[in-house]
């Protein structure tokens, strides 16, 4: 979303700097909330950050789906990040759209594309109250599918089509920044720009299959720098969620609020209705409670026990004396524990080099793995995907912070 | 739109407060841009402009004035400005 700072704040200049102190002592509810509905997926991306495939037997009914919108009504949550797996396969799913919409929480859903029929496009080109992101991690088959799988492009290209000839402008085209997409970010505004489309960048997470990829994958410090300064130069046009306020020690900030937004302003419920402290952090660490116990998830947000911790003061640690700390405030947390750092130090992919050091410092023990894997089939780093399943759709809107994000529709 | 104080004012229909400890989060289901307000008093004078003739008369209901008052009116021309709020029977 983008945020503005509509009102008068004595003295100081309009900028979101005080109300980041607010938020790191969390809301009343959460700014983003991102929802998985399914673990399911027809996709088998290599980086996906739940580790879908499988639709897990405890997942959410639809009325117990339908009691979580009425508990965000009552929040007055506005909107809901809605992911997977790939949540159009859930058979209810266009019935909880409606009922969120009709309810009051807006919808903005991450898909693969491979659901968006025309009558699908032209009822969300019909609608304020729900947004579409198709994920693309490519501006070209041979880059996109190799993470995505095979067919994949052609189905987020032929969605995007479907999407921009009913009319639905502004939809989003959301991609996660790879080692080996990074040099294509041109084209894929481009792309964008040819349907009438926003584009979105986000941050590679070690998080779920991620974990098992990132090494590979996630830019070099080099490409960092070069997408630090493209970012920069599209300011609001581009999206990013606030995916990348690590990068803000290089100087200038990002738009977004810069800030890890875990469990203060952001959160995941997933598909079983565990709640953890953001989208890339599922595991038994980052688990605040369950949205089937009594008090729902309004009482998992306000006094769950992760949660309160997450909004007292952080401890700094190595970063502390870092005069950029400011500025990145440690990074991101999730990428920091599934890369095997200590959550109060440098991020791994810290702009200063820190977190370089950090992680050949890492000795022998291994990286925490995720505490859940709904993956079909155990597979090894990027390369064609075998024919059996499509990839699915990694990145969710919200995805980390929304705060910070700050766009127009994140 | 230009905010002019003059000119009768509402939050716009397809926005929604939720109250803060801060003031409120405005989100925007059109633009989906949300804004922080600040100040409980800039949220009480928003939820009062559907009420009032003007959008000066609102800033005076709620006892505003002098340098307060330019703070608040541009506020109000930045809510304005990105489509939070909108003159009556324009949206």
């Amino acid at each position: 979303m983008t945020y503005a700072v509509g009102a008068p704040d004595s003295g100081a200049p309009a900028g979101p700097g005080r109300l980041v102190e607010r938020f790191e002592q969390g809301l009343d509810a959460p700014i983003c909330l991102t929802w998985e509905l399914t673990y399911a997926c027809n996709l088998a991306c290599v980086h996906c950050l739940s580790s879908s495939g499988r639709r897990d037997p405890r997942e959410l009914s639809t009325d117990e789906c339908k009691a979580v919108i009425d508990e965000f009504e009552r929040m007055q949550i506005f909107y809901v990040n809605i992911g997977g797996g790939e949540p159009t396969v859930r058979p209810d799913f266009w019935e909880l759209v409606s009922y969120a919409t009709e309810h009051h929480v807006g919808v903005k859903f991450s898909t693969n594309g491979s659901r968006i029929t025309r009558p699908v496009a032209e009822r969300l080109a019909a609608s304020d109250y729900v947004d579409v992101q198709v994920s693309l991690d490519g501006a070209t088959a041979a880059v996109n599918d190799t993470v995505r799988g095979p067919g994949s492009f052609e189905t987020a290209v032929r969605a995007m089509d479907r999407l921009a000839g009913a009319g639905a402008a502004g939809f989003k085209l959301s991609v996660v920044v790879t080692r080996h997409n990074v040099g294509q970010l041109d084209e894929l505004k481009e792309l964008a720009d040819r349907y009438g489309a926003q584009l979105r960048l986000t941050r590679l997470r070690p998080s779920g299959r991620g974990a098992e990829v990132w090494e590979e994958l996630h830019p070099t410090a080099e490409q960092q720098r070069l997408l630090y300064g493209w970012l920069l130069a599209r300011g609001e046009d581009v999206l990013t969620g606030d995916s990348f306020f690590h990068l803000a020690g290089y100087g200038e900030s990002l738009p977004g609020l810069n800030l890890c937004g875990a469990g203060r302003v952001v959160c995941l419920v997933d598909p079983v209705g565990d709640v953890y402290a953001c989208p890339f952090a599922i595991h038994d660490q980052f688990l605040a409670g369950n949205v089937r116990q009594p008090g729902g998830f309004a009482a998992v947000w306000r006094h769950s026990e992760l949660f309160t911790e997450l909004r007292r003061p952080q401890s700094t640690g190595a970063c502390g004396s870092c005069g950029h700390y400011d500025s990145c405030r440690g990074g991101c947390m999730a990428a920091k524990f599934f890369t095997g750092l200590p959550l109060d130090g440098p991020d791994p992919e810290c702009v200063l080099g820190h977190g370089e050091l950090a992680l050949a410092g890492r000795g022998e023990t291994a990286p925490p793995r995720p505490s859940l894997d709904h993956s079909r089939r155990r597979r090894p780093v990027p390369r064609p995907v075998p024919v059996a399943m499509m990839p699915r759709p990694p990145d969710r809107p919200c995805d980390e912070s929304p705060l910070a994000t700050s766009d127009q529709g994140a | 739109m230009t905010f002019d104080g003059t000119r009768p004012w509402t939050l716009h229909p397809l926005v929604s407060l939720r109250p803060e400890s801060f003031g409120a989060l405005a989100y925007h289901f059109g633009t989906r841009r949300l804004s922080f307000l600040k100040s409980p008093t800039l949220v009480a004078v928003v939820e009062s402009l559907a009420d009032l003739p003007s959008g000066h008369d609102a800033c005076r209901a709620a006892g505003l004035t002098g340098v307060e008052l330019e703070r608040y009116e541009r506020a109000l021309a930045a809510l304005a400005e990105s489509g939070m709020i909108c003159e009556r029977g324009t949206s």
